[in-house]
């Protein structure tokens, strides 16, 4: 077995200016905060039917891509795969860097951002965005544990065998949590379903792993280390089962639906005629974003090839953020069935199928959400011994 | 020192402990402009902690329970009167804007099967289990005992859970700055807010609300407006005389708004 030595990564232009690059599109999401915060939500594409928008998106994006980023660590930690463990720490540090963005996405959205103090002295415990201010927070306190038990010297080995399951059993509490912002909402004709804790989180293994492919392929190539081709194909091939789980979790959902005449109307939207809810659904979430990549992963030489897993790992993330926008923006853009068996009509959009267009001020916040938390995946690399020298097959078992 | 207890205004969340009880009757605009039992008390230097009230802890009463009866038999279509004392009462403005708020409305009901039309008001219906209260993350959306389920603006931070989890879009989000606020209602940017049954006119003695007020001055009275745990009210022999339904009576969420002749 090859010996793993971590190194921080080397002052180069291409690290620098990388963190330049982020460091504007930070301060761009920045300076939209201040401008939101001064005129009001109305200078956004939000409004009174459509109350989260496009930074939502971005942020339950980055949340649920946290607790799947940790996959890679888990599957060495707690299950015991040792070609993983070089990859453990990356993977980690990415989930706390991902849900920091995803974060700083969702406070800075809030209508009074300033009140933030607020919602750590005033809990109220029948609020699953309460627990869910507990589970991140304890997310990233147990991960940044896990990651010190990983690099400190001299602590036994069931120390990072208990970290690493203690941070895969919150990663799963947490991202039920996410789900459960949606599926506990009884009033929607789109959420109140149990389903979406468990869609959340093989959303969550999909749009994780293509997450931390991609920041380990571009890290490495940047800094000249070495990312073994049978490592690659097989981060990708589990990137290929969990779209497929995706898709069947997806499937049963509106299957579900379907069968009660109760739910036509909003299947209906989705899955027929909801316009751009229904292109981004069958486009981009099941076609480009699910079918594609499984078709390219699975297949016996292009799933090989680097090129290809890139792609796929674009893909996939599209085509999850695509899911995560039919959900929330879809969700609201459907009229609340207040009566059933009539038409309503009124002064404030009952009966009709709400429009939304995001701004590009909602686009700069949530790309700056991104762009913090690859910024921080950086700096970690950076100054903490986060990635290998190599990331070489010498330590991957042969396929007998 | 005696410090009496700070209380704020009610229809901003203050309604907590506002008082519909002893001490009622005096005017919070009075009250403010007298500066009457305002309490000062020196934390540091420069520092000062100022707490205004009358010193009297009261509380809405918990054997209470407010609630409207809407008659949509009684409710022409082109009856505005409601919604437009409602704005008047609270100052909110709808311009036909998605951004602008909405404490209530006039909704128009054609039956699928029959075709049949119908008009009626629709507001916060006041849930005795309300969703909004269960999803508020710092307790801002809370119910007063006596039934009434408002937004405390001081600790609401704008992430609009509520708005998500309301089964009849009875809140709105305010998306622009609020100039030339009531002294009654006080309303925030970046806030949340709905109808809060004109707590300040319940608290002050008032016994009825703007919108029911309106719609009798209309003569119309399609609304009554009364204490559902009094068999004595109003509302009350209504209630038990006529048949009546909830909104999203499937929810379970029993309602202190009820409605006839749908």
């Amino acid at each position: 077995m090859e010996r793993i030595i971590y190194r921080e990564l080397k002052s180069t232009p291409q690290v620098w200016g990388l963190l330049v690059l982020l460091c504007v599109f930070i301060a761009a999401a920045g300076a939209v905060v201040l401008y939101v915060e001064h005129y009001g939500h109305i200078v956004t594409g939000m409004n009174n039917q459509i109350v989260w928008g496009l930074p939502h998106v971005f942020a339950i994006f980055l949340i649920v891509a946290a607790s799947g980023a940790l996959n890679v660590a888990s599957i060495g930690s707690v299950f015991g795969k040792v070609a993983y463990k070089p990859m453990a720490r990356l993977s980690a540090l990415l989930a706390i860097a991902l849900l920091v963005g995803g974060l700083a996405v969702l406070v800075l959205d809030l209508g009074r951002p300033d009140r933030l103090i607020v919602t750590m002295t005033n809990f109220n415990f029948t609020s699953i965005f309460t627990w869910n201010i507990l589970l991140y927070t304890g997310f990233m306190v147990i991960v940044a544990i896990y990651i010190y038990t990983q690099m400190a010297r001299g602590l036994p080995s069931y120390a990072v065998k208990t970290a690493g399951l203690a941070a895969f059993l919150w990663r799963l509490i947490l991202t039920t949590g996410t789900g459960s912002i949606f599926g506990w909402l009884v009033a929607r004709q789109a959420y109140d379903a149990a389903i979406m804790a468990p869609l959340f989180i093989v959303l969550s293994f999909a749009i994780g792993m293509a997450s931390f492919l991609l920041v380990v392929m571009g890290i490495t190539r940047m800094t000249g280390r070495a990312f073994g081709p049978e490592l690659r194909t097989r981060l990708a091939r589990l990137m290929a089962i969990f779209i497929a789980a995706l898709l069947y979790f997806t499937a049963v959902q509106h299957v579900t639906n379907i069968y009660a005449a109760e739910h036509w109307g909003v299947e209906t939207f989705i899955l027929r005629d909801g316009g751009i809810y229904t292109f981004l659904f069958w486009g981009v979430q099941v076609l480009i974003g699910g079918l594609v990549p499984m078709g390219i992963l699975f297949h016996p030489t292009l799933g090989k090839q680097s090129r290809m897993v890139v792609l796929s790992s674009f893909l996939v993330i599209a085509g999850g953020f695509a899911q995560l926008y039919v959900i929330v923006i879809g969700g609201q853009a459907y009229p609340l069935e207040i009566f059933p068996g009539f038409d309503v009509s009124s002064s404030f959009s009952d009966g009709v199928i709400n429009s939304y267009t995001p701004s590009i001020l909602e686009l700069i916040l949530g790309l700056g959400g991104v762009a913090l938390a690859l910024a921080i995946t950086v700096i970690g690399m950076k100054f903490l011994r986060i990635l290998p020298n190599s990331l070489s097959d010498a330590n991957v078992t042969p396929k007998t | 020192m005696n410090i009496p207890e700070l209380k704020p205004l009610g229809g901003c969340g203050g309604g907590r402990r506002a008082s519909n009880e002893k001490g009622a009757d005096m005017h919070r605009r009075d009250l403010l402009k007298s500066g009457a039992a305002l309490a000062t008390i020196t934390l540091a230097p420069g520092v000062t902690l100022m707490a205004m009230g009358d010193g009297v802890a009261a509380k809405a009463n918990p054997g209470v329970r407010w609630g409207l009866l809407i008659d949509a038999g009684k409710c022409p279509s082109d009856c505005n009167a409601c919604v437009t004392a409602c704005s008047d009462e609270h100052g909110w403005e709808n311009n036909g804007l998605d951004t602008d708020p909405q404490w209530i409305r006039k909704v128009t009901l054609r039956d699928k099967s029959t075709g049949r039309e119908n008009s009626l008001p629709v507001m916060c219906q006041h849930c005795e289990n309300p969703p909004c209260v269960d999803v508020c993350p710092t307790g801002a959306s809370f119910k007063r005992e006596d039934g009434i389920v408002l937004v405390d603006r001081h600790t609401c931070i704008g992430c609009r859970y509520c708005i998500m989890a309301c089964p009849f879009k009875a809140r709105s989000f305010v998306h622009e700055p609020v100039t030339d606020q009531k002294v009654t209602t006080p309303r925030g940017k970046g806030t949340v807010e709905g109808c809060n049954m004109c707590v300040h006119k319940l608290d002050r003695g008032d016994g009825t609300t703007a919108c029911v007020e309106a719609c009798n001055a209309t003569g119309y009275k399609a609304m009554i407006f009364g204490d559902m745990n009094d068999p004595d009210s109003d509302i009350s022999k209504a209630l038990a005389s006529y048949p009546s339904i909830e909104l999203r009576a499937d929810l379970k969420l029993n309602l202190g708004v009820r409605y006839q002749n749908i």
